[in-house]
């Protein structure tokens, strides 16, 4: 029996020379949503821009795909989207950051103390059901038109996704590890250390994944209430000006922002957590 | 508390010869239900154990035969009663046992070796010293060409392996198996019977092994506990008299039926198997 897994482990390492030959058809063949996933979009965008020319759509209502095409090209060439989303990029990562670190810190504390967890209990489902946006403008007036009270809102709002994450996957720690430490003698820090906090990583990665996507709507959020710069900010001044393609394009550079930190916490998330059973749990 | 005044003795009169490694003396379990009844879960238990002997513990589910282990590795504090090492009464986790449970129970995260080196992490064992015990042990199990692999590559029997090695790398007097190859199948089983013999042989080990197939019991102990239904007292103590080189074929003797038999009785008798 042993030695079948052996045999197994050893021919997992070397690639079967047939499907090294093949390749790319065979990957294809596969995965067909490498073609069908840019097919929808051209289906999509070619149906949209057809429509809005036949329909003839005024432009400041919805833009046609060639129109937003023209003005993200536009913006970016005049630097205007990538100092702006680099600006609300900042805003949210800054936010994120001291969520991350303040949600695992108190999310540890109330897993390890019942009584800290029966103290709070009342007032962070208070603050949890209360919808963050509402306290947006009291940011603004605390903390001024700049980036501090982004930063606040990106980190309040990706804040509570942490902590409950952190407290679940602590909580569901397997009973038997923590005996196993026990028997060895190991003291309550070296039991959260070497097994509570590893054994919750995979909750606490999948709460940081919600968390990191949210940060960027608490920062856009932050901005629409009162900015002077970022994409939130631009897309205001875009409206005001019945810029409506300018919107769209600006939509586009936050979506990207949003994919592009997905792929990282999802790459981040397969080579920290390759041992993990619940690796799905993490893919929102 | 309403503790049994009857005392069962083992079965080598009140006073062993010589001073026991583990003597349990009067141990027991109550748990206490609600509208604050108790329920006596096992004992009063009298046993003493002696160094080097391999002790199999069998008894019919709810028996507390893990309650018994528990207590042992101080994981479940006891009722009544006292556990003593070396004359000494203990209290909690000894550094001087390591257990083995019923599954695994390896991290994921970390590597073969790193698994079997996680006492040394606990215990702040020297790294160089433990790293090299580590890899004698993983060779002594015979997973010398797995030690850089994580648990999910590993199959279930390897896995118990690995959780064997560990539990001897701080070199503990006393090895407590709490059913340690249940999850495994039957071949599997047996060549890990096989196994844990030798390690017993070859380490000089105080082996507590509870179990619930009587076969397995017989076949490894030098005596077998045998405890009676829930509340768990000593039904029997059988001492095995196998030849120490034991194989799979001494399961076919006739000593071993006469043994098993003798085992497989008390169970009748408390009308325990249908």
């Amino acid at each position: 029996m042993n030695a079948n897994l052996a045999n197994t482990l050893e021919h997992d390492t070397g690639v079967p020379p047939d499907e090294a030959r093949v390749g790319f058809w065979a990957s294809l063949r596969e995965h067909p949503e490498w073609i069908a996933v840019p097919l929808l979009f051209v289906i999509v965008a070619g149906g949209w821009e057809l429509a809005f020319h036949l329909l003839q759509v005024p432009p400041y209502i919805a833009p046609a795909p060639s129109a937003i095409w023209q003005s993200l090209v536009n913006g970016i060439s005049r630097g205007l989207f990538i100092e702006n989303a680099l600006y609300t990029l900042t805003e949210a990562l800054l936010g994120f950051a001291c969520a991350a670190v303040c949600g695992v810190v108190l999310g540890s504390l109330i897993a390890q103390w019942r009584f800290l967890e029966r103290t709070l209990y009342p007032y962070l489902i208070a603050i949890q059901t209360t919808p963050k946006v509402a306290i947006a403008p009291l940011f603004i007036i605390w903390f001024g038109f700049g980036m501090t009270s982004k930063v606040i809102m990106a980190g309040v709002i990706s804040f509570f996704p942490i902590l409950v994450n952190v407290i679940a996957g602590l909580r569901s720690t397997d009973h038997a590890r923590i005996d196993l430490m026990r028997s060895l003698r190991a003291s309550r820090w070296q039991i959260f250390k070497m097994v509570q906090l590893p054994s919750a990583a995979p909750m606490i990665f999948a709460g940081l994944h919600i968390a990191i996507i949210f940060s960027i709507l608490g920062a856009i959020v932050g901005e629409f209430v009162g900015s002077r710069k970022g994409l939130g900010n631009l897309i205001l001044q875009m409206n005001t000006n019945l810029d409506t393609a300018g919107v769209f394009a600006a939509l586009v550079c936050l979506s990207a922002m949003g994919i592009t930190l997905h792929l990282i916490m999802h790459w981040l998330q397969k080579r920290l957590l390759f041992w993990s059973e619940q690796n799905q749990i993490a893919q929102v | 508390m309403d503790r049994n005044p009857q005392i069962q003795l083992n079965g080598q009169g009140l006073l062993p010869t010589a001073p026991a490694l583990i003597e349990l003396a009067g141990l027991e379990k109550i748990y206490k239900t609600r509208g604050s009844r108790s329920v006596q879960a096992f004992g009063p238990v009298d046993l003493a154990i002696d160094q080097g002997e391999f002790i199999t513990v069998v008894g019919p589910s709810g028996c507390g035969k893990s309650t018994l282990l528990r207590m042992l590795a101080g994981l479940l504090t006891r009722s009544g009663g006292a556990i003593r090492v070396r004359g000494k009464a203990i209290d909690g986790p000894q550094r001087d046992i390591g257990v083995v449970f019923q599954s695994p129970v390896l991290l994921p995260w970390k590597t073969t070796i790193e698994n079997v080196l996680l006492p040394a992490a606990v215990l702040g064992l020297d790294r160089a010293a433990s790293r090299k015990r580590a890899l004698e042990l993983l060779a002594m199990v015979g997973l010398q060409d797995f030690t850089d692999r994580y648990p999910g590559e590993l199959s279930g029997g390897m896995q118990q392996r690995v959780a064997i090695a560990r539990a001897l790398l701080h070199d503990p007097a006393v090895l407590l198996m709490d059913e340690p190859f249940g999850a495994l199948d039957a071949m599997t089983r047996e060549t890990m019977n096989m196994e844990i013999r030798r390690i017993w042989k070859g380490s000089g080990k105080t082996i507590l092994f509870v179990t619930h197939s009587i076969p397995e019991a017989v076949f490894l102990g030098t005596r077998v506990l045998v405890l009676s239904p829930r509340p768990g007292r000593v039904a029997d103590l059988v001492e095995i008299d196998l030849p120490d080189d034991r194989d799979i074929d001494v399961m076919s003797s006739d000593r071993f039926g006469v043994y098993t038999k003798r085992i497989r009785n008390h169970f009748h008798a408390k009308g325990m198997i249908e």
